[in-house]
């Protein structure tokens, strides 16, 4: 009888109260060597080349590949470390916090630039701008914009085409949004006058990019703000009913993540994986991989990325969190 | 030549040894210190961060609405990036109600508004650098105490503590090689003077006893100033000594001759035959005397000069040709023929005065123990060493004494009747061994002495 509550204690965390995933595949299952459980918030469908490629090179391993929120990935690996093999993310400051708190593990004679990776523990392998999408359809017959003032005064002029129809992350559940909306406030006053302007039209909230790019894509809402423009494109299938603008005024880009659960069950698959990550480079006619690799940082021309340093913390700190969720609330929320 | 004196260990060792061993103490002690020195400026470097950052944090705390605001900066937690990328933990605290942060980081006692506390520990299995800082903030009708705990890995801070303690010790090893290259040095040159006046001793002549002039460190000048007075003592003491052989062969010998000639007189005079046999028993034992006295001076001078040999490069066949030419007239009287046989350019080292009385009472003996009408033969030969070899036509010595004839004061049988005084061969003798050569006696097989003088 004890026995039979123990099994269910067990089970409970796998089944019942555990939210179901996004996407759970097993890649390879009739290899010999794993599970490698991979935590990722990066669509199946976009990740499966690297996977792929891997396990050519690896043909006993079997990959367990789980996807997530952002948000609910720390939440996961944190409830559990013990269960996962390898994180990947695209919330940055999630991601270093992890790092930062002993979670994660430090490869030895990983080269990777310095800019690239923290601690030897945390090793970033794309480059990502924010963008704002837009389906042409709404913009028909008038400029694109170019940057948040235009996108600002876009919207102010022809309020009636974009009543409902604006997008934007839920800063309170994604946690990719939460970065890109803190580092853009940061940067910037206009941030908020667009997160005003954006409220003012009753604007649409979601958990997760993948959402808000279909929504966009069939025409749901008209503009989608901050949306990973990679990702976008990847995932519309109809190229031409979008467009993807890189904001002229100031950028924001964000580097996905990886890092090796300090306790991983199967750390040297898991090792030998990240460092095939981080080395990936697309071959010729290799395309299959969407999202962009990490461009050399070090000349000045590039748009700068967010960079992997502690002042990642600062917006996770409880106090700063709820002050500024307030403050977006009261921009975004309108009565 | 001389006996070695005890050697208690060396001065050039000792000197290097003292020198080194200090150097390495020195060494030691500089790396330690610069190593302490960086480390205390780079922790000092660290800690300054830490409050800055903390004070920054602090200082974004407010009142508002009777609530506890705080707004971490960015700059805050940016400041505290590495190279090393190190860890970075904090905490707030009001009073003592924890509001956000790592729960498990507990403020240290002791922060006041004046100043933080600052301390190494231990969080999370991690060495950590902490500093918590506190402020007192006053609000509309209360007054609340905000702390802020801080703490950073210290890698980056052991990997300059590394590069340090390398720099530190490259820095320590060339101190190190470059005191031993210089305390070599610096001992060779200290002792150079010593082994260059040890070196001018040796090479001074056996007469030179002058003082030392050239200039010694002031150290070394008691020792050469009492090498010089020993010296000088010396070398009126060998003075006093040759002067007083001199003087003791004139003291002697002239009464002597003096004597003689009287008893000569006597003799003419005299004519009763018991008379005339006294008289010349009185002569003869004159010439003993006499004999005796300059044989026994010419020995001491011989043993004095033997001690300081003076060493010139000789030929002896003109040496031994000039004694035949003076000792002929001698050997005429007794109608005795000398034959010189030299080989030519027969060279030695050694004393010609010592040589030359050597050969003088050999040729001496030959003309006195043999018969007249015979000759003496004397030979000079390089091979196998240079020597003389006198010969004659006499009895030859005795063989039963051969061996003891050398010895002083010691007499053939077949010298009785002869004036002699027994010292003749042990002078050629000395004089041999002095040149580290010898004298062989023996007699010739058709009868006759032969001396061999080797050198
Ligand atoms: N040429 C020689 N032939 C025979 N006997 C000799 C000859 N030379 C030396 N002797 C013997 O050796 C002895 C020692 O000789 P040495 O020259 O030492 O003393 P000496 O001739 O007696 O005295 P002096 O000191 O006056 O020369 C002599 O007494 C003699 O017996
Ligand atoms: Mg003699």
């Amino acid at each position: 009888m004890r026995n039979f509550v123990l099994l269910i204690l067990a089970l409970l965390p796998l089944t019942g109260l555990a939210q179901p995933w996004e996407d759970q595949r097993v890649f390879n299952p009739s290899g010999t060597e794993g599970p490698v459980r991979i935590l990722s918030s990066t669509d199946t469908t976009i990740f499966a080349p690297v996977l792929d490629q891997f396990l050519s090179r690896n043909p006993t391993v079997v990959i367990e590949y789980l996807v997530t929120g952002t948000a609910d990935i720390d939440r996961r690996f944190r409830a559990d470390p013990r269960a996962f093999d390898v994180v990947i993310s695209s919330a940055m400051d999630l991601q270093l916090k992890l790092a930062n708190d002993g979670l994660a593990w430090q490869l030895r004679n990983v080269s990777h630039p310095d800019w690239a990776q923290w601690r030897q523990s945390l090793f970033a392998f794309t480059s990502e701008p924010a963008t704002i999408v837009i389906n042409r359809q709404a913009f028909a017959g008038h400029p694109i914009p170019k940057s948040r003032q235009d996108l600002i005064q876009a919207l102010r002029a022809r309020p009636e085409t974009f009543q409902g129809r604006v997008g934007t992350y839920d800063v309170r559940q994604s946690g990719l949004g939460y970065l890109f909306a803190t580092q853009d406030a940061r940067a910037s006053e206009t941030y908020w006058r667009l997160m005003e302007v954006m409220g003012s039209l009753d604007m649409r909230l979601y958990c997760c990019s993948g959402d808000m790019i279909d929504d966009l894509a069939d025409g749901t809402i008209a503009v989608a703000y901050n949306v990973l423009g990679s990702y976008a494109e990847a995932r519309v299938e109809d190229k031409d009913t979008i467009e993807i603008i890189l904001p002229s005024d100031f950028p924001t880009t964000m580097m996905r993540t990886a890092l090796v659960s300090a306790n991983a069950p199967q750390p040297d698959l898991a090792t030998s994986f990240v460092r095939h990550l981080i080395t990936h480079r697309p071959q010729a006619g290799e395309d299959d991989f969407m999202l962009p690799a990490l461009t050399p940082h070090d000349n000045g021309h590039d748009r700068a990325v967010i960079p992997l340093e502690p002042a990642l913390l600062t917006f996770l700190d409880a106090l700063k969190r709820r002050k500024f969720l307030a403050e977006w609330e009261d921009a975004v929320i309108q009565p | 030549m001389t006996a070695r004196p005890p050697v208690s260990g060396s001065l050039r060792n000792r000197l290097v040894l003292t020198l080194i061993g200090g150097a390495a103490v020195l060494t030691v002690l500089l790396f330690f210190t610069v190593r302490n020195y960086a480390t205390q400026i780079a922790q000092q470097g660290q800690d300054n961060i830490l409050g800055a950052s903390a004070a920054a944090i602090l200082d974004s705390a407010s009142i508002r609405d009777g609530q506890i605001d705080v707004d971490i900066p960015y700059s805050a937690f940016s400041m505290l990036a590495t190279p090393s990328d190190d860890c970075v933990f904090y905490a707030i605290y009001q009073d003592d109600v924890f509001l956000s942060g790592y729960k498990a980081l507990v403020p240290e006692r002791g922060a006041s508004d004046r100043g933080g506390v600052y301390k190494t520990a231990t969080f999370e299995g991690m060495e950590v650098r902490l500093v918590t800082v506190s402020r007192t903030l006053i609000g509309a009708e209360q007054r609340r105490q905000l702390h802020v705990v801080l703490a950073q890995t210290q890698d980056a801070l052991s990997e300059t503590l590394d590069q340090i303690s390398r720099n530190a010790a490259l820095l320590g090893v060339g101190f190190f090689s470059l005191a031993v290259l210089l305390s070599v040095w610096a001992t060779s040159t200290t002792i150079g003077p010593l082994k260059r006046l040890a070196d001018s001793v040796t090479r001074r002549g056996p007469q030179d006893l002058s003082p030392f002039a050239k200039p010694v460190p002031s150290e070394m000048v008691p020792l050469v100033s009492s090498l010089n007075s020993l010296m000088g003592r010396l070398d009126q003491s060998l003075g006093q000594s040759e002067d007083f052989i001199a003087e003791a062969a004139h003291r002697v010998r002239t009464p002597l001759a003096t004597v003689r000639s009287y008893a000569e007189a006597t003799l003419q005079r005299v004519d009763r035959e018991e008379n005339r046999n006294a008289v010349r028993s009185m002569i003869r034992a004159i010439d003993e005397s006499s004999r005796a006295a300059s044989q026994l001076l010419d020995h001491a001078m011989i043993t004095f000069r033997a001690d300081h040999l003076d060493r010139q490069t000789i030929d002896l066949g003109e040496l031994v040709g000039e004694l035949v030419t003076r000792l002929t007239p001698l050997a005429e009287m007794k109608d005795l023929e000398l034959n010189l046989r030299a080989e030519k350019g027969v060279v030695c080292s050694g004393d010609p005065i010592l040589i030359q009385n050597a050969v003088r009472n050999l040729i001496d003996n030959a003309l006195k123990y043999s018969p007249s009408e015979s000759s003496v033969d004397i030979v000079i030969a390089a091979e196998p060493r240079p020597h003389v070899c006198i010969s004659d036509q006499g009895p030859g010595f005795p063989p039963d004494e051969v061996g003891k004839l050398a010895a002083r004061f010691a007499r053939g049988r077949n010298a009785e009747g002869t004036i002699g005084s027994g010292l003749g061969l042990t002078i050629a003798e000395d004089v041999a061994t002095a040149h580290g050569g010898e004298l062989t006696l023996s007699n010739l097989a058709g009868g006759g002495a032969c001396v061999t003088l080797s050198f």
